[in-house]
């Protein structure tokens, strides 16, 4: 039963991780990461490293998205590359 | 992308409510990390961010202007190195006790290695919340 939810979240967040990096609106990027960082930490959380997932969720999701969210609104939000 | 809160208007009333209501009770669940943290899961950095975080949610509420007037440049250097002096200092106030840098064997308190691990976590904990909120304050005045 765990090893399934282990596949799961992991499928979820390479799924997460790919979107994130080809998708051309950047704050989608920048959801579609802190969707990943909710992912991992969850997948920490069921690998018994609370410690770890507990950062994961304070830094990944809860940071490190307003900062990218404010530099995307500093410089621009479509890539272009 | 359009501005929040748009230019000349005040913040939306129903996110500053909510925003404004939810802050003490992250906060409250940062400092309980930040002192359990040699006991359980946490500890001064993940308590540090969500204290910071919870500055960062009031900012994003209260439009761009809350934070430069609620929280000087100055409280926030000196909070970060506050932190910094408290963890130092206690290694330092070990080594004159007679023992190792943050050795806290000799410190004279009942439990003195958990008392030590408190005053840390809490030295970690002030820097790390200063340290992001500076970021964020940097990031937002660039």
């Amino acid at each position: 039963m765990i090893g399934s939810l282990d596949v799961v979240l992991l499928v979820l967040s390479v799924v997460c991780a790919v979107a994130a990096v080809q998708v051309r609106d950047l704050l989608a990027s920048v959801v579609l990461l802190a969707a990943f960082s909710l992912f991992m930490c969850l997948l920490w959380t069921e690998l018994g490293a609370v410690d770890v997932a507990f950062t994961e969720a304070a830094v990944g999701a809860g940071v490190t998205t307003v900062l990218f969210v404010i530099t995307v609104y500093k410089t621009d939000r479509v890539s272009r590359d | 992308m359009t501005r929040y809160p748009p230019e000349g208007q005040p913040p939306d009333i129903i996110i500053r409510v909510v925003c404004r209501s939810l802050v003490p009770f992250i906060q409250l669940f940062g400092l309980y990390v930040v002192v359990h943290g040699h006991s359980s899961p946490g500890g001064g950095f993940q308590g540090g961010v969500t204290l910071a975080a919870s500055f960062v949610l009031l900012a994003l509420a209260e439009g761009r202007g809350a934070l430069r007037r609620h929280i000087p440049l100055g409280a926030l250097n000196a909070f970060a190195s506050a932190g910094v002096l408290l963890y130092a200092g206690l290694g330092v106030v070990c080594l004159a006790l007679g023992a190792n840098y943050l050795d806290y064997g000799p410190l004279p308190f009942a439990e003195p290695r958990s008392v030590g691990m408190l005053v840390i976590e809490i030295g970690v904990g002030i820097t790390v919340m200063a340290a992001m909120l500076s970021i964020f304050r940097d990031m937002l005045e660039f």
